[in-house]
Formats: structure tokens, sequence, C-alpha cells
């Protein structure tokens, strides 16, 4: 459990420059659970998801692991990072290594592994990222940009994290290229009931992998809640100036126009059902 | 409208010998003044061909000519580059000088061009971007969408007749996204600059006049929005988005509803639904009111 106390960060205090980028969040994140994290740029995310593994340390407040601050002992900073696992946007970039394998042991290798265990750690992260083991022994920068960005992927989950954070993981990517990467991260997620939290700007996209929401507002935890009752708020969320699913648009002006559907649909598979309902409804209403 | 870009039967191979064509005779053209978005997944060729127009690369077989001038002659390299200018994904890969209208000066510098007109140049391509205010900054500290605007400035201060953009908004979030495509339609309606753009954002694509689908190195599609989101089997088999009131009302009809199939915006999904809800689309036979 990853919990957060009042916590805030300002850069630069003290100077003209001083900018309150997380300004007093206080939540809790359940073992387990799949979050996306949402907000405009600049609203604190990657603020934010730097001081789950002790990257940035809080101006002020905790960051509490399972009820201990990780701060407590320098000493121990280090095994944080290990069970809080965090990819970076574009983190092809930070591949470095002569070859696939070598660039995804790198992790488990720090960590005092076995030559043994470091291996099986690879594979098993090659398959969770969707990635044949014949690339094991290319140079990664032979690989295309969403292989690329799955070795690097593949990299953190070699360290088998408790907590997998990625920030974007999709950006840059085409459809099938994020679909790809969406449906493997749900699929690791499903087998090793670990946390997995993703920041993402796609409505859509959160709408549907993740079952929490975390909403972010110049520096604030705006709306933390269900997916359903989040993208309920969709007023808060355009008031924020967020996009909302071009269907959940479509249901509210429909409801402005007078017909009783639900607006808290988001895919389009839960539009074709409260659609189809709504048709029912009204066929029952005319009969005498 | 006079045909600006005319693409024959081109082929592209990259490197030599025996690798496998990346275009496969493809034949395209775009009228001066037309806004053409181009999708396609990643390695479909999209980017290959869009570098044909400005002469970055050059058909293997086939001709591309460019407001009449043919590619492939060398002599006429400059001019090409002069009439169609290129935008590519990433912003920070395109901005070369440390103050934004330095930046935005750089190209008409280049052309030689007497220092009253790159004055007039640069301040009324920073004005058609909106970033007229921010002529002082410093690039590095502007946002993603600021800095994609800067490098279409760029391009504009060349006057160019045709802009080509490479995925612009890949990289940036949904505000940057709306500011550059803001940016890029108001080039196109006021300047009437023909507008050739990359992207596999659907969003994008339905606001263009066409949109050309390409797959494994050939054209699938090639026609108004409406005429290729109708098609949303063979988009989604080729791993592209269609909107989702487009996917709706195939949802619908698989349910035996006879909702239309070009349906894009939300405007038009809100209409169409108000349509069925008040009884239309419904089964044959079926009147949505049962009788007494």
């Amino acid at each position: 459990m990853l919990t957060l106390e009042r916590l805030s960060h300002i850069y630069s205090p003290g100077t003209p420059f001083e900018h309150k980028a997380v300004d007093d969040i206080s939540l809790t994140i359940e073992d387990g659970l799949f979050l996306g994290l949402i907000g405009h740029t600049g609203s604190g995310k990657s603020t934010l998801i730097k001081h789950f593994n002790g990257l940035l340390k809080p101006t002020s407040g905790r960051v509490l692991i399972d009820g201990e601050d990780i701060w407590a002992d320098k000493r121990r900073l280090h095994k944080i990072r290990f069970s809080v696992g965090l990819v970076f946007q574009y983190p092809e970039h930070q591949l470095f290594e002569e070859t696939v394998y070598k660039d995804i042991a790198f992790g488990p290798r720090n960590m005092g592994l076995s030559a043994e265990e470091c291996d099986g750690r690879v594979r098993e992260a090659l398959r969770f990222v969707g990635l044949s083991e014949e690339l094991m022994e290319k140079s990664p920068f032979e690989l295309s940009g969403g292989q690329k960005r799955r070795v690097a992927i593949a990299g953190v989950i070699a360290m088998r994290p408790r907590i997998l954070v990625l920030d974007e993981p999709t950006a840059g990517l085409d459809p099938k290229g994020r679909d790809d990467i969406l449906a493997h991260l749900k699929a690791y997620h499903a087998e090793n009931r670990s946390t997995v939290i993703i920041v993402s700007h796609d409505m859509e996209e959160i709408a549907r992998c993740c079952q929490k929401v975390l909403v972010m507002a110049r520096g604030k935890a705006a709306l933390y809640d269900t997916v359903e009752n989040v993208f309920r708020q969709s007023d808060k969320l355009k008031a924020i100036g967020l996009d909302i699913p071009q269907i959940t648009e479509v249901f509210i002006k429909l409801r402005a126009r007078g017909f009783s559907v639900d607006t808290s649909v988001f895919t389009t598979e839960q539009a074709a059902a409260e659609i189809l309902r709504a048709l029912r409804e009204t066929g029952e209403g005319r009969t005498c | 409208m006079p045909v600006f870009i005319d693409a024959r039967n081109v082929t592209f191979r990259y490197g030599g010998g025996d690798s496998e064509d990346v275009l496969k005779d493809v034949s395209l053209t775009i009228d001066d003044g037309e806004f053409v978005a181009v999708l396609g997944h990643n390695g479909s060729g999209k980017s290959t061909l869009a570098k044909h127009f400005n002469a970055i690369l050059l058909p293997s077989g086939g001709a591309v000519y460019v407001s009449g001038m043919d590619t492939r002659d060398e002599s006429l390299l400059y001019e090409i580059r002069q009439t169609t200018g290129m935008v590519f994904q990433n912003p920070d890969n395109q901005i070369v000088s440390s103050v934004v209208e330095e930046d935005v000066a750089f190209a008409p510098e280049n052309l030689g061009l007497p220092p009253g007109e790159i004055r007039r140049r640069v301040d009324f391509a920073l004005k058609a971007v909106g970033m007229y205010e921010y002529r002082d900054h410093a690039p590095h500290l502007l946002s993603g969408g600021q800095k994609q605007r800067i490098a279409i400035a760029g391009i504009i201060a060349m006057r160019p007749r045709c802009v080509v953009l490479d995925e612009p908004t890949a990289m940036l979030d949904p505000v940057g996204r709306r500011e550059v495509m803001r940016v890029i339609k108001d080039l196109n309606r006021s300047e009437g600059i023909t507008t050739v753009l990359i992207t596999h954002h659907m969003d994008e694509a339905a606001q263009a006049d066409r949109a050309v689908v390409m797959n494994d190195g050939q054209i699938l599609v090639d026609g108004t929005p409406h005429y290729v989101f109708q098609n949303a089997g063979l988009l989604k088999s080729v791993g592209l988005d269609v909107p989702q009131s487009t996917e709706l009302m195939f949802l619908l009809r698989a349910q035996g509803l006879r909702m239309p199939l070009a349906v894009l915006t939300d405007e038009e999904c809100v209409e169409v639904l108000t349509r069925l809800l008040s009884g239309e689309f419904l089964p044959e036979g079926e009147t949505g009111v049962t009788p007494c």
C-alpha cells in the first residue's frame, strides 16, 4: 500500500522561481490497483510520481509504503527503487547496452541477483511485454520504435517491482503500437496482481484500462475515484480543461436535449448498451 | 484547381539491392490549396511518401512533380524546398536558435533576403501562428505546442506554397494538439497553403478536405473523411482507429438498427441518436411504438 500524507513539493523555494508543483496531497493507493493519472502538462503529475520511489524528496509531508516512511532511513532508499519501478516518457531514449538481453538484465544485476536468476527475469520480462527471445542478442538500436519502448519497459519489469509506474507509455505510438502496449500491461497486471500506474492524456485509454483515476490540477488531487465516478463528473473535468471521451460528450448533449440517458458512458460498448436500453424504455413507454 | 503535387507510379526502397519496396507504385495528385490528411500505421509508408514531396527522398521508380518541377532534377532542389516546407514530429529537433524570432528568421536569412523583408516575414509568420508576443523568448522554455508553432512559423517565413507536416502533434498534450491544429487549418483557409498532414489521430484527419489511407506501401482508400471512415472495418483491420461516434454506429448496426455510416463528429452523432430515439432507423417492421 502506497500512502501519501499531506505531500507537497516546491521547486526552487525562496527564489523568484519558486513553484509549488505538488500541493498538499493525501491519498492511499491500494495494492493491486490499476490507476490512471491524468492532468494538464504542468499539473504536477511527473513531480508526483517521482516521489513514489524517492527520486524527489517531499518539501513537506510523507510517502509511506506499507506504513513505513520511505525517507525514514536513507540507507534503505535504494531498496525502495527496486520495489517501485518508474518508466519515464520516451524510455527508449535511455537504452544503452549492446544487446537487448544486457539492457534488460541491468536492473536485476544491480539488485545483486545471480546470473541464473537474472536470466530468468529477463525471459519473464520479455514475455510480459510480448517480445520474442530471438531479439535478445540484437542491439536495441536495430529495433523499431515500438519494440525499443517495450525493451525499456521490460528493463523495469525485470526488477519485479511491486508498483510499476509508467509516464505516458503510449505517447507517440500509432494505434496498433498503443493497443499492444496496453494489452500487455493489462495482462501483466492481471497475472502479477501488482500495482500499475499509468500517466496518460488519453481519456479513452484510461477508460479502457484503469480501475481508478487520479485527476491532477494545479498541483492538487482534483478527483480521485473509480473510473465511473470520475467520468460522471464531466463538468468538473471540462472545467479543468481536460478532454472527455467523444462518446461521453455525445451523451451529455443527448441528455441536454431531454433524453433520459446515463451520461457516465465512456466506451462505445457502454454507449451502445445504453442506447439500446433507452430505446426499449421509449418503446415500453409508448405501450398503453 | 491546378495540381500542385503529382506523384506518378512511385516506388521506393531504402538502401539498395534486394531490400523490400517501402512504396509500391503509388500515384497521387494533390491540388493547389487542398488540405489532405495521410493516415496509416507505422511502417505503412506514409512518412516515406511525404518525404518525396520536397525531395528529401527521390523515387527509386516513377516520378514526383512539385508545382511542375521534377524532384529528380538537382538544379531545381532549392526551388522545390522553398516551395514545399516540412515540419517534423519532435519540436526539440527543429529549433536552431536561442531566441524565438531568430529561429524563425533562419530560413529567410539563408534565402539571402534584405533585412527589411526578413523582419516583415518573421513578424507575419509569428502572428500567423499566434506566437508574436513570444518573439523575444527562449524556445526551450516554451511548451511543446508552442515550440511546434515556432517550427511552423519558421516554414511560413519562407513563404512556401505547401507545408508537409509529419505527425506534428504526436508528442504534444491535448492543449498543444489543439493549438497546432488550429494554426494548420488557419494557414490552409486564410493563406491558401496546400497542406499535407501525416497523422494517426483520426479526429485530426476528420478536419481535412480529404483523407488518404496508406497500408503496406500502397494507397488503401482515398476520399473525403466521411467516405473514408465509412470503411471502419477496413481501417481497423490495418491497425487504425475510427472516431468513437463512427464505431458506435457500427455496434448499433450489428444490433439490427439501420444507422447511417458516415458519422464522424459529436454533433452528427447527437443528431443521428436523436433521430434514433425518436423512432427512426429501427429494424424493418418495428416502429418503436407498440400498438394498443
